[in-house]
């Protein structure tokens, strides 16, 4: 068990925004009515995958110094299990999207910016996996992630809020800015934050154990 | 005298439409008040810890391989 409460803080606070989330006390805003409980179990989606793309980030820029592979295969992992969360927030968003503002896609900064950034991503899994030479790999796959990190920055930080974008809390939308977000739902949302970057972190760290373990198994 | 009454007239139509306009915004308040919400608290909480519990075992299980290596 040792070396295992971080997973376990992890588990307990988003347990706590599970059940707090349902329970607590809200804001009464129109259009989102209840949905506003979607703050708790959507947003941490994308505050999680940035987490990791930034640990990915991490990893890359120490394996390009390293010239460790290891280094590198943590990189790719933590950028897997971001693009995963990410699936998951945009999926849940596209269910919101469809009651709230009428249509599963619409052109929001926010969800056009997402999607060229997944789509940056994939092209890093490709080029990673279509290096076969170990040190080659290091190379490209790190500074190309470099490169994927910056656009994602780009794409999800800055253009959307260079212009209106329907999301809450931002143009004239009702929701959820740092003035408004009150302080019943703040302990919530940010238990909910640290719990999902946790377990995004625990789901890289098996990830990157089974491959070393199936390399192993593949070398005997 | 007459004007005061119009004036009254106008202050009383403002102030009435002053309180209609508090927008009554729709919440889930039954589902609170009759407590069903709490069925469906425990039912998230109990597939929740289901999952952590085995999250939990397999990470362990993945250890103890590592240490038979």
């Amino acid at each position: 068990m040792k070396g295992m409460w971080w997973k376990l803080l992890g588990l307990l606070l988003v347990l706590f925004s599970l059940v707090y989330g349902m329970l607590g006390p809200v804001q009464r805003l129109p259009i989102l009515n209840e949905t506003i409980r979607v703050l708790y179990y959507h947003v941490p989606m994308w505050f999680s995958m940035v987490a990791l793309m930034l640990t990915s980030l991490i990893y890359s820029l120490k394996a390009l110094n390293t010239n460790k592979l290891s280094d590198d295969l943590y990189a790719f992992e933590a950028a897997r299990t971001g693009f995963f969360l990410a699936s998951i927030g945009l999926a849940t968003g596209m269910v919101w999207a469809r009651f709230t503002w009428g249509a599963f896609w619409v052109n929001d900064p926010k969800l056009n910016g997402t999607a060229v950034t997944m789509l940056i991503y994939l092209a890093y899994f490709v080029l990673r996996n279509s290096v076969e030479d170990p040190f080659k790999k290091i190379r490209l796959a790190g500074v190309y992630n470099i490169f994927a990190f910056v656009m994602m920055i780009v794409f999800i930080g800055i253009l959307p809020r260079l212009t209106d974008s329907l999301h809450p809390g931002n143009g004239g939308n009702p929701g959820f800015n740092k003035y408004d977000l009150n302080s019943d739902m703040r302990p919530v949302f940010y238990s909910a934050v640290v719990g999902w970057i946790l377990i995004g972190l625990w789901i890289t760290n098996l990830r990157v154990r089974y491959k070393n373990l199936k390399e192993k198994h593949e070398q005997v | 005298m007459n004007k005061y009454k119009l004036a009254l007239f106008f202050i009383l139509i403002a102030l009435s439409n002053a309180s209609a306009q508090i927008p009554e915004v729709e919440m889930a308040d039954a589902l609170r008040e009759n407590g069903k919400i709490y069925v469906v608290v425990v039912i998230i909480a109990i597939v929740f810890i289901g999952l952590a519990g085995y999250l939990i075992n397999l990470d362990r299980k993945i250890s103890k391989l590592e240490k038979k290596d």
